[in-house]
């Protein structure tokens, strides 16, 4: 330990035993622990304690004196059970009956203070950390802990109970160690009494009537399993599954979510998962038995598990398809003529579809649940490697859109379950947004030609129907995108496809009226939608004619001066996207007077200057940089100027990000001027432009005013501006200086004003002028600054000085010893 | 309980309650659809109209020639628009006693009913109802009778006749009633028979029946009715909605506890959703103006357009339309917008709270400060002169029959840079244009109906939990176009009850008590016996006094002391008979038990048949029955009067006397 936190130590230990002295920072007694947690995993804790008595008396007065606050209480019982992680140091507590007075029956569990959540908490985590030798089991059995950690696993608080449950868990492992699962396997098995009494308390909760009891009981061995991958595990489970499996044949299944909690631990684990036992057999069970809803969330898990028996895999993968096929079932069937045969390839087995068709039907809650469920789970497995080897592509498309269409009112249903299932389904949102989702995932798979024009056709419709709500809309254009570039892709080109170019004409005037809509969200994130198509196709002929033939560039452009600043940021990201391929509206002539349009590049920089929230500004700068890379037209006619100008605006900005954009921005601008680093294995492309000279390239960087801007930012109070400025000093520096033969021309520049500008900006007194920046006093000035310094000091998060553990000692004493003097005053 | 359903009309209705001893009138609404078959009215001369090629029938007859005319296919009257009256041969319209009128929809019929049937009660309405319905009136008779039609066709309305044209002349219902438009005359005799109420007030009629509006959250004043006497209630919901609009808020609790609740005015257009419309609405707007071209808005003077304007406030500097100009053109235009700022307690919370702050509550005021938004009463005068385009016009009348919006149909049509937006639900917009065919304007239909919507409906019925329901037969199936959307009909338990026009329903529900109030002096007289714990009875001989239905048990009179006894008394002067009373029963016979006490009593082979009512108890050997009922028990054995009194005693024993 460092040896001024030991000198202050005592003082701290004083003032934490003082119950005057109210400590009323939590979070300073966690950090403290902490700290001790990390000293005594790289020291010995005995001689810790040896070298600090403070510490022991610390956690004796907390015994002796019962008026201690809670706080102080439970901290001791913590910090005791972190010192008794060592064996020699347990001993050393033991010597002096610390220990079991601490968390025997006579210590705190006899206290006011036991009322305290908190205090109860400590306890069982002073006994989790304490739980770690062979000692600790002896102990708890002796001290009689155990029937106490047994009533704690129903305490009325969730973090008490919840920490209890891992202790047990804990001390089952602990006493199971290394045990051989065929002794333990044998009926009169030699169980150690440390967990006999545990696996005794959990069999007796099994068998409870009461659910809450049979939970905790599932969800310790969960966390056991998932926890432990030991080959004693086995045996527990052959001792216990008997009792499980009863739960199953109970109508209904109690706890059911915890028993399938408990069946996906158990079948990750290598333990259950490689031998011979009867998991997978329990697990088809479980999916049987269990409601729709409740098996869900198995079947997926099975489905995500890496080893499974390929009958399983096919049950469950059965079982997230049945909603579907129901679905699919409803829409087709003739009236009068009740069917259990699927539509080929989504079920080709009888399952229990009445079952299915009864929870579909039963409320608008229960269908929307099932179905939202079983799309999210399809969606989760299709891009799985190990996904079901059968996916069948054809008729969850075929589902998906007929879902699409029960949510729309257009399916024209002619059996009665299915009036009932468009009555329950029509114009919900949920499915509607779950369903979009899937059908979206479902994109990266193929489909019949007929299959992909119902796609578009129903995503046609959602997008063209005023009913669509902003979100569902959003989803809409989301899953189109997709299936756009999919089916782009599957033409063999990256132009629109074959019957894409047709679905583009039906698009594009859907998508102006869009832009047009009153609800900001809509035209948010049809710009959006615009800015992503244009971005895969801007270079495709097809693509460019039908956009160009639209008024939608126009459109865009107009919401450059929308009301809402998410919609202005988006129409920024747009346009920048549309001008880079020269898609944007040519500026209208003489046939719409007054409204003289200035150029694209004239807007950006007015709303750059001018508008009152971040985003659109930032927007425009990640444009502004994406135009410089590509070496846009725009930008080239006066780039000096133009980026003069931008610089100017950026270093004033008020919102972080954009300096950050600006910096990045001056980054791209730098390395241009700069040109291609000399590399030894660099090709020498015959036709390069000779590299301009340092000088040059330092009167440029003056004369835009990005040296300036630089500067500026290096002090920045915000630090990721500071360390995107020191990056770019850094690169300069490396770039010029070395060979400029700057250095040493007329005895030395004058950097003194400039020197001075900067100590003022670092004070805080940006007011003051930096004086000219000639090419000489930048390179001294580079020269002078110490950047790699800075580098380091912003490299380190802003509160690295405050979380020593010196300053957290300091800290403490400060605040407690603050206090003590209002205390004076008042006499 | 009966009602008299005298339209078919679900969002027009007008019914008539007979309801203890009052005739209550619920709604007088005026289906305006028939105008349809109607030629449009020109304001200014139109060569295109007045050169439609006649009709004839096919036999070559050519008597019709000068009333029917052909338009692109279809066969129109070349007459006044009439419009389609509620039924009024069903009940006799005088016997009416009052009128409750829910929105100012509901009440166009209103003229035709009191002025022409013998009418003499009163109407009560709200004040916006009164006002803004006077301005729909107005607005109405001004724009029929500023174009005056010599001709009023009525040969073709001959049954022999109508048979022979094509549809929908053919189809047309009750041809005969139609009537023209009243005058401004009639109207304002109409209009003055209202008597203004306000939210939660309770009106009492005849002292039988108490009626209260309350809030519906349709429109400016628009309420809903509750009608209930001691121990009844029925509802009359017509017209509300549950967006967050405008008006105030409807008041769902007090419908709570209905006997019967009467449901008309939901949305006429169940699949749009009024956001997603003003949404489809605004962004046509926009890129019809964008692209050069003129919008034409067909709408009534007041309602939705208020809303449509708020929105387009908010909306026209985000689409850079803010120079666009939009004109409002009615004869009450200006009454409209200015009525519409001074309704401040009918208006929404939010806009009640603008009244102190102080702004107009709604914000077209400022539309019209910056000159945005302008309004005329015509076309003609200082319209003319200030007219510019592209721009917006708001004119009625929705039914394109009548009213200015004619000659924008005229001027605009040919061109397919220009939009007709149709936003009122009340007339089909293919209809409406078909005298206008072949059009090249572009017409969007965006209905904004904010009227419930079944889903609301089923979530209301939920929560008020009437009894019974009564709605228009359109409600109790999906609508004719899309016949596989079953949840586009009211679903409750059990079944609503349906009606159609013309048809009058017995209420499924019997009226079983009625308040009697007792003279304290009498009750002073009366001495209680407690039969069960809580509940003590007294006989009552009193004299029943009902007068305004208002009843009252008031003491017997003395009986005089019989004078000069041989004097015959008149029949008249009869008091009541205070005779010495039989001891009266009370409590339930349980028929095992009973069984057991025959049993005991010697009685053998007692044979028990359930019946509906009760039990009968056989007494095979006897030859008797035992008839034992809820609130009667009957011992019927031949002529064996000892064995009827042992029995009778046996059944007494079993009962209570006081």
């Amino acid at each position: 330990m460092d040896p001024e936190c030991s000198r202050l130590l005592p003082a701290l230990c004083a003032v934490l035993a003082d119950p005057r002295q109210l400590v009323t920072d939590d979070t300073c007694l966690e950090k403290l622990l902490d700290w001790f947690k990390t000293v005594t995993e790289a020291e010995s804790s005995l001689l810790l304690l040896e070298e600090n008595p403070c510490l022991v008396d610390l956690l004796s007065h907390a015994l002796k004196f019962q008026d201690v606050s809670s706080r102080i209480l439970s901290f001791s019982l913590r910090l005791a059970g972190i010192f008794a992680a060592q064996e020699n140091c347990f001993q050393y507590l033991q010597q002096g009956e610390l220990l079991l007075g601490l968390f025997g029956e006579a210590g705190p569990l006899g206290f006011p203070a036991w009322n305290v959540p908190s205090v109860r908490s400590g306890w069982i985590q002073g006994l989790c950390s304490l739980a770690q030798h062979p000692s600790a089991e002896q102990f708890l059995i002796e001290c009689g802990a155990m029937d106490t950690i047994f009533s704690l696993q129903g305490d009325s608080s969730l973090f008490v109970a919840s920490a209890a449950s891992q202790l047990l868990v804990q001390v089952l492992g602990l006493s199971l160690q290394g045990r051989a699962t065929l002794q333990l396997g044998l009926p009169d098995g030699d169980w150690p009494s440390c967990a006999q009494s545990i696996v005794g308390y959990l069999e007796e909760s099994l068998r409870s009537e009461a659910t809450p009891q049979v939970t905790q009981a599932l969800k310790v061995l969960t966390t056991m399993f998932g926890r432990c991958h030991q080959p004693w595990t086995e045996a527990l489970w052959m001792r216990l599954s008997p009792l499980v499996v009863c739960l199953l044949e109970k109508d209904p299944v109690p706890t059911a979510h915890s028993l399938v909690d408990l069946f996906l631990s158990m079948a990750r684990s290598p333990v259950f998962g490689s031998s011979d036992c009867d998991l997978w057999v329990t697990l088809a069970q479980t999916l049987s038995r269990l409601s729709p809803m409740q098996a869900g969330p198995l079947a997926l898990g099975i489905l995500k598990l890496h080893v499974c028996p390929q009958a399983l895999r096919t049950q469950a993968f059965d079982v997230l398809l049945l909603p579907l096929a129901c679905v699919l079932e409803a829409a087709a069937q003739p009236p009068g003529f009740r069917s259990c045969v699927y539509p080929p390839g989504l079920l080709d087995g009888t399952g229990s579809s009445l079952a299915m068709a009864d929870a579909l039907l039963a409320s608008t809650s229960s269908c929307a649940g099932l179905l939202c469920q079983s799309l999210a789970h399809l969606g989760e497995l299709q891009p799985l490697p190990h996904g079901p080897r059968l996916w069948p592509q054809a008729p969850l498309l075929k589902a998906t859109v007929t879902t699409l269409c029960f949510c729309s009112g257009s399916a024209v249903p002619v059996s009665s379950v299915g009036g009932r299932l468009c009555r329950i389904l029509a114009g919900c949102v949920r499915v509607q947004r779950a369903a979009l989702d899937f059908l979206g995932t479902l994109s990266q798979g193929t489909g019949p030609q007929e299959s992909v024009m119902q796609v578009f056709a129903i995503l046609l419709e959602y997008l063209r129907s005023p009913e669509s709500s902003p979100t569902v809309l959003k989803k809409a254009f989301q899953a189109t995108l997709r299936w756009l570039l999919s089916t782009s892709k599957v033409c063999g080109s990256n132009d629109p496809g074959c019957h894409t170019q047709p679905f583009l004409r039906e698009l594009f005037p859907v998508m102006q009226k869009r832009l047009c809509n009153p609800c900001w969200e809509v035209r948010d994130s049809a710009l959006e939608f615009l800015t992503h198509l244009t971005a895969h196709w801007e270079g495709q002929p097809g693509f460019r004619q039908a956009l160009l033939a639209s008024d939608m560039p126009e459109l865009a452009q107009q919401l450059l001066q929308d009301p809402e600043a998410y919609v202005r940021a988006s129409a920024v990201a747009a346009m920048g996207q549309l001008a880079s391929q020269g898609l944007h509206a040519t500026p209208t002539g003489p046939e719409h007077p007054g409204a003289q349009q200035k150029s694209l590049l004239q807007e950006l920089l007015h709303i750059l200057s001018t508008d009152s929230e971040g985003f659109p500004r930032r927007a425009v700068m990640q444009v502004f940089t994406r135009w410089l890379q590509d070496g846009h037209t725009a930008m080239a006619e006066d780039l000096e100027q133009f980026m003069a100008r931008v610089f100017q605006v950026v270093s004033r900005d008020l919102d972080w990000e954009v300096r950050v954009q600006g910096l990045e921005l001056a980054r791209v601008f730098l390395a241009q001027t700069l040109g291609p680093p000399d590399c030894p294995y660099a090709v020498a492309l015959p036709a390069a432009a000779p590299p301009i000279p340092p000088i040059e390239v330092l009167r440029t960087l003056g004369r835009v005013q990005l040296l300036e801007f630089a500067f500026r930012a290096l002090f920045d109070c915000d630090r990721p501006v500071a360390q995107k400025s020191c990056d770019l000093l850094l690169l300069l520096r490396a770039r010029t200086a070395p060979d400029s033969g700057l250095q040493g021309a007329g005895g030395g520049p004058d950097t003194a004003t400039v020197e001075a500008a900067l100590r003022a900006w670092q004070a805080g007194e940006q007011g003051q002028p930096l004086g000219e920046l000639v090419p000489e006093v930048v390179v001294a000035v580079l020269r002078a600054l110490d950047l790699e310094g800075l580098q380091a000091t912003l490299a380190q998060s802003s509160d690295h000085v405050e979380q020593s553990p010196r300053s957290l000692l300091q800290d403490m004493l400060a605040t407690v010893g603050a206090l003590g003097g209002h205390e004076a005053d008042c006499y | 309980m009966k009602l008299y359903c005298l339209s078919g009309h679900p969002t027009l209705p007008c019914n008539v309650l007979k309801f203890k001893s009052t005739t209550i009138m619920l709604d007088c609404g005026l289906d305006m659809t028939s105008t349809l078959n109607f030629l449009p009215l020109p304001l200014v001369q139109s060569p295109r109209l007045s050169n439609l090629p006649s009709w004839s029938l096919k036999d070559g007859n050519a008597f019709l020639d000068k009333e029917l005319k052909e338009c692109s296919g279809h066969v129109f009257v070349d007459s006044v628009p009439e419009f389609c009256l509620p039924e009024t041969e069903l009940i006799d319209l005088s016997t009416v006693d009052v009128i409750l009128i829910s929105n100012y929809h509901c009440m166009m019929a209103l003229p035709y009913i009191t002025e022409h049937t013998g009418f003499t009660g009163t109407v009560y309405a709200t004040e916006p109802t009164l006002q803004i319905g006077r301005l729909l009136m107005e607005e109405l008779v001004n724009f029929i009778e500023r174009v005056p039609k010599a001709q009023s066709a009525s040969f073709w309305k001959n049954k022999d006749v109508q048979r022979l044209l094509p549809s929908p002349l053919k189809d047309a219902v009750e041809v005969s009633t139609w009537r023209r438009c009243y005058s401004m005359q009639e109207v304002n005799s109409a209009l003055s028979k209202i008597q203004l109420v306000g939210y939660s007030q309770k009106i009492e009629l005849f002292g039988a029946v108490q009626v209260t509006p309350l809030s519906s959250g349709y429109a400016l004043g628009s309420s809903n009715w509750v009608i209930q006497s001691h121990y009844e209630k029925v509802s009359y919901v017509s017209g509300s909605s549950l967006l967050t609009t405008h008006p105030q808020p409807m008041d769902q609790a007090s419908l709570k506890n209905s006997d019967v609740l009467i449901l008309t005015g939901l949305t006429q257009i169940p699949t749009a959703n009024p956001d997603g419309m003003v949404g489809e609405f605004c962004s046509n707007l926009a890129l019809t103006v964008r692209n050069g071209g003129n919008v034409l808005v067909p709408c009534y003077p007041s309602g939705v357009i208020y809303d449509l304007l708020e929105c387009l406030y908010q909306y026209i500097d985000s689409a850079g339309l803010s120079n666009v100009p939009f004109y409002f053109i009615s004869p009450v235009a200006n009454s409209s917008l200015e009525f519409s700022q001074i309704f401040a307690e009918w208006l929404c919370h939010n806009k009640q709270t603008k009244v102190y702050l102080p702004e107009p509550p709604f914000p077209h005021a400022e539309l019209i400060q910056t000159n945005k938004l302008k309004h005329y009463p015509s076309i003609h005068g200082d319209f003319s002169n200030d007219f510019r385009q592209p721009c917006v016009v708001f004119t009625g009348h929705p039914s394109l029959r009548f009213g200015d919006v004619v000659h924008f149909l005229e001027l605009w049509g040919k061109s397919s840079l220009n939009t007709v937006i149709f936003t009122e639900p009340d007339f089909s917009y293919l209809e409406a244009l078909a005298p206008y065919q072949p059009l090249a304007m572009k017409c969007i239909y965006c209905p904004i109906d904010t009227r419930l919507n079944f889903i609301q409906v089923s979530n209301l019925l939920k929560e008020v939990q009437p009894l019974h329901v009564v709605c228009p037969e359109q409600y109790t199936q999906p609508p004719p176009t899309q016949s596989h959307r079953m949840d586009l009909m009211i679903d409750c338990q059990p079944p609503a009850m349906s009606y159609h026009r013309a048809e009058v329903l017995a209420l499924p529900f019997k009226r079983r008590y009625e308040k009697i109030e007792i003279m304290p002096e009498l009750a002073d007289s009366l001495v209680p016996i407690e039969i069960k714990p809580g509940i003590s009875l007294a006989t009552v001989s009193a004299v029943l006094h009902t007068k305004d239905n208002k009843h009252v048990l008031q003491p017997p009179p003395r009986p005089t002391q019989p004078t000069s006894g041989k004097k015959r008394k008149r029949v008249s002067d009869d008091i009541p008979d205070c005779k010495v009373l039989k001891p009266l029963l009370s409590g339930s016979i349980p028929v095992e038990q009973f069984v057991q006490t025959l049993e005991k009593h010697g009685f053998s082979d007692i044979k028990v048949e359930d019946t509906a009512k009760g039990h009968i108890v056989l007494l095979q050997e006897a030859e008797t029955l035992i008839q034992i009922e809820e609130d009667s028990t009957h011992i019927i054995c031949d002529s064996d009067e000892m064995l009827r009194v042992r029995l009778r005693d046996l059944v007494l024993k079993f009962l209570q006397k006081f």
